[in-house]
This record gives structure tokens, C-alpha cells and sequence, in this order.
């Protein structure tokens, strides 16, 4: 808060401005856009993590597990996003509390569902009802990231399971014909050559993983979309220091451009990275690059 | 910024330790005003705000605000995401049968139309109202046609970019923006809806109503609530 902001009704132009977009609404915005970035550099990686074990357990040569890669692929992949979503928190919200409720209260009379009320014993709530806000605002914004998590890494399992066999068959069998048990020839052979494969298909998760973050305000996370439409009604002198009219197209316009500066940044990085992979491989892109250098 | 949340969290959790009651986490929408919204700061104010704590301080509990969107307000109510709903919300024999309400702190509120110009056509018209609210039940019974939109300012923005030809809603909330913006005007009669606005609380959850309860009627018995309502409310009738 700026020391002039005492009575923003005497300001304006810049001044009021000033005032107007440092107010604590506006300082939670910001923060929100923290939040963004704090879901995208949490959820890529375990998404990864997730898509990795998903391709690997599609490619066993145990059943079961080859069974329990493909569905995870197949179910995620297949059912919408927004269904998911609103599916899945609550469904693993409920699941967590009543795991906990078994545990905690085993001697608790009454059943968990009355009616449409879903009831587990003070003790195995999640967080504990008594536990400050920003406890429940963590756990939600945890909950929305395992279940990002586990949307895309669907997505990137079916990108990596592709990309592990896109690289040349003729590689396993050396490897294999030096003598390479089969986990060496997986680690030491198919997985640093299959990255260049699945970069295209992972950066284009990336990018929409980053498009996909509004999905947050769907929930209950006071996103920056949240906080876009909240500050962007109009608002009457009655309520706040600071009446405006209908501003949501300019705070949805910077949205917009937050997005787009995001994107771009990703594309260059990822440019790069995928120069660095291609590097010494026997692939269009490595030939191009050992012929330019030639 | 980060000192501070962490200083609030630590005096929160001071404060839980130091009462050792239970806490109660009251659940709001924070976008109407003048019943609950946020304010510059980003906190929960209003007439409810204003109430909620005094109940709470009458009850002997420690409360915690906490905002949700209309839209899945019931349900997260059901799941146990927070204990109570206080949002403006009245009570109505089809909200009843999912959760409980307590005795209404509010009389029936009046409900308005508010338009662009005096000649608006309310029974044929198209009406925009807040989704799940008893003006689009009502707005949807009476002929005109029904658009909904998922917070009160949005139904106002369509009024206002002519989407619909007027929006039903509480009259304590469209009086304030009538007022101010010289575009709109209350149009027609105000209908009486709903049976007042009561707090809402899970079926399972009895003792909480009961606490809630006793502590409306002794504000209604002191006129507390009473001056809560001519403060906040002012077209509205005080008990």
C-alpha cells in the first residue's frame, strides 16, 4: 500500500492507478500467477515420472503389469479432461478421508454416507477442520496437482511408449549381442536414445499443460482466472474504494498475454533442447546437423 | 507478503490452540454484495461477515472464512469441505431436502428487475438471473426466457452489453449498481421470494444448527441483528 492511497477518490490518471493496482485484491493476484508456475514446474516433472512408469509398465513382459499400463493409458486418455477433473478430486478427496477414518476411528458407530452428507470422524478429516486456511489451500492445490499429474502422464506414457519404439530395433540386438542383460540394454541403450524420439510429443504436452492451467479455478484453486473475473466485474463505490465498470476484457487481455509469453519462451527452450538431442543421432535431424557442421 | 501469511497462519493457529474449541469454517460465495464480498484487501465483508462473526463469537466458536463458488457451494457443503454455507442464500423447500438451514436471519427479501429502460418486457422478455438461485427458478416459471450465468456481475454485464432485456435478483444487491449506473433503473413490482436467508448445514450436523441457532434468536431478541439489517440492507424488512 502506497502512502498516498488514503482517500483514492481524490486521485487520478497514474496516481490512482498506482493505488488501484496495489490494493491486497491486487497483490493476491499476483501471488496467483505464483501459483501457476508453482503447478507447472510441480506437475511436469512427476507427470513425466507417471508417463515413464506407464510406458514401461505397458512394455513388461509381466501381464498383469503390461494390463495395468495400457488401462491407465486408455481410461485417462479416453474420458474428458473437465469430467475427469471434477471427478477425480473429490472421488480422492473421499477416498483419502475414509482410508483415514478406518484407521483413526475404527469404533465409530454411524455410517460414513447419510443421505447425500458424507460424514468420516473429526480425527480423519483432511486437512483437520481446525487447521489454518492455508493448510486447506495447500492440500487442495496438492490435489490438483496429482490429479494433473496423472491426466498427463497418460499422455506423455503414450508419447514415451511410442518414442521407446521408435528407436531402431537394431540397437537392442548389439547391445544384446554384447552381452547387455536386458535391464542394462534398457537403461544403458533405449532410454538416452529415445528422448530425441519423444520431445515433439512431450513439448507439445507442455504446451498444453500450460493451456490446460485455468482448469485450477474449475478446482476451487484461486487461480489467476479467479482472480481475473473477481477484480474485472464492475464494482460499485458503495463496496470499494475503487469503483470501476466492466473491466474484465482487460484483465482476461493480459491473461492472454501472460499465456502467450509463456508459450513462446517454452517454444525456444525447448528449440534448443531439441538441437542438444538430436546431436550425434541417426536421425533426419542429426544428419542435418553433422552435415552443417561438416 | 510471505511474512505476513505466515504471521496470520501462526496467530490463527495460536488462537485455535489458545480457545481449544472447534473450529467451523464458513463457507461464501464473496461476489455480492452487499450480503458478502470481497473487500480491497481481498477479505470476506458485508452483512454476512459482519453477522457470521458475531454468531460465532455468541456460540463460543472459532471461525474461519472461506470462499466457493456458487455453482458447487451444496456439494462441497455435503463433502465436508467447510461446516456451514453463509451466502446469501434462502431457504427453499428443494435446498432443504439436501441440507438443513437454520431459523432466517433476514426477513423474505424482495426481489428486483432491474433493465436499461422502462418498457422491458418482463413476462415475455429474456431474464437473466444467477444460476441454481430462486429468481431463475421463478424467472423460468413465469414464461419470460431463462439465461444463467455463473456469478451475480456477470448477469449484470449482460443486461448492460444487451444479451438479456433485464436480471431478476435480490433487490439489496441491484439497488447499489441502479443507483450508480445511470444506463440501469429497477423496473416492475418487487416479488417477495423464498422463506428468508438462513444459514446452511449439513443434515448430519444438528448440534452445529442448534448452536447457530440460539445464537440468531438472541441477536434477534437484543435487536443486534436488526441494526445489522438497516446498516446493510436498507430495502430490506427487520424482524
Amino acid at each position: 500500500m502506497l502512502s498516498y492511497c488514503t482517500d483514492p477518490a481524490s486521485l487520478d490518471g497514474l496516481k490512482w492507478l498506482s493505488c488501484y493496482l496495489t490494493t491486497g485484491k491486487h497483490i493476491a493476484f499476483y501471488t496467483s500467477f505464483g501459483t501457476v508456475m508453482l503447478l507447472l514446474l510441480i506437475t511436469a516433472p512427476v507427470a513425466l515420472v507417471f508417463g515413464f512408469g506407464g510406458a514401461t509398465a505397458a512394455r513388461s513382459r509381466f501381464l498383469p503389469l503390461r494390463w495395468f499400463g495400457k488401462a491407465y493409458t486408455a481410461i485417462v486418455r479416453g474420458v474428458p479432461d473437465i469430467a475427469f477433473f471434477l471427478f477425480f478430486v473429490i472421488a480422492l478427496d473421499q477416498a483419502f478421508e475414509w482410508l483415514r477414518h478406518q484407521v483413526k476411528c475404527p469404533d465409530w458407530g454411524e455410517p460414513v454416507r447419510q443421505g447425500s452428507d458424507f460424514v468420516v470422524c473429526d480425527a480423519a478429516k483432511l486437512p483437520l477442520s481446525s487447521s489454518p486456511q492455508w493448510v486447506h489451500e495447500t492440500y487442495g492445490f496438492m490435489l490438483a496437482v496429482l490429479t494433473f499429474s496423472i491426466v498427463f502422464g497418460a499422455f506423455a506414457a503414450n508419447v514415451l511408449y511410442g518414442a521407446m519404439r521408435a528407436v531402431p530395433h537394431t540397437q537392442i540386438e548389439t547391445a544384446e549381442a554384447y552381452g547387455m542383460s536386458h535391464r542394462q540394454s534398457f537403461w544403458r541403450v533405449l532410454v538416452p536414445q529415445m528422448w530425441v524420439y519423444a520431445l515433439p510429443g512431450l513439448s507439445n504436452l507442455w504446451m498444453i499443460l500450460i493451456k490446460a492451467t485455468p482448469l485450477l479455478f474449475l478446482l476451487g484453486v484461486e487461480d489467476i482466472v479467479y482472480w481475473a473475473r473477481e477484480l474485472g466485474g464492475s464494482k460499485t463505490a458503495r463496496f470499494t474504494d475503487y469503483p470501476h465498470g466492466d473491466w474484465r476484457l482487460w484483465y482476461f487481455l493480459g491473461l492472454l498475454v501472460f499465456y502467450l509469453l509463456l508459450t513462446k519462451f517454452s517454444e525456444i527452450v525447448l528449440g534448443r533442447l531439441m538441437a542438444r538431442l538430436t546431436h550425434g543421432q541417426a536421425t533426419t535431424g542429426g544428419e542435418a546437423q553433422r552435415k552443417a557442421r561438416a | 507478503m510471505k511474512k505476513l501469511i505466515l504471521s496470520t497462519a501462526a496467530i490463527a493457529l495460536s488462537a485455535g490452540l489458545a480457545f481449544a474449541d472447534e473450529t467451523v469454517r464458513m463457507g461464501t460465495e464473496g461476489a455480492y454484495p452487499p450480503y458478502n464480498f470481497l473487500n480491497d484487501a481481498g477479505e470476506v465483508d458485508g452483512f454476512e461477515r459482519e453477522l457470521g462473526d458475531e454468531l460465532c463469537e455468541r456460540a463460543g466458536l472459532d471461525c474461519e472464512w472461506v470462499t466457493n463458488e456458487w455453482d458447487s457451494i451444496i456439494p462441497n457443503l455435503v463433502s465436508g469441505n467447510y461446516d456451514t454455507i453463509i451466502a446469501g442464500m434462502s431457504i427453499t423447500d428443494e435446498r432443504d431436502e439436501v441440507i438443513d438451514f437454520t431459523q432466517p436471519y433476514t426477513q423474505p427479501d424482495p426481489s428486483a428487475y432491474v433493465a436499461m429502460s422502462d418498457g422491458v418486457d418482463l413476462t415475455g422478455g429474456v431474464i437473466a438471473a444467477q444460476t441454481g438461485t430462486i429468481q431463475s427458478s421463478y424467472v423460468a416459471a413465469s414464461g419470460a426466457t431463462l439465461v444463467e450465468f455463473a456469478t451475480p456481475d456477470e448477469t449484470i454485464a449482460a443486461v448492460k452489453n444487451g444479451e438479456a432485456d433485464a436480471v431478476l435478483a435480490d433487490k439489496s444487491y441491484l439497488a447499489p449498481i441502479a443507483d450508480e449506473d445511470g444506463d440501469l433503473m429497477i423496473v416492475g413490482k418487487d416479488i417477495l421470494l423464498g422463506g428468508g436467508i438462513g444459514m446452511g448445514i449439513r443434515e448430519s450436523d444438528g448440534e452445529l444448527r442448534g448452536k447457530f441457532d440460539a445464537a440468531i434468536q438472541s441477536m434477534k431478541d437484543d435487536g443486534t441483528l436488526n441494526a445489522l439489517i438497516t446498516k446493510w440492507l436498507p430495502d430490506s424488512a427487520t424482524f
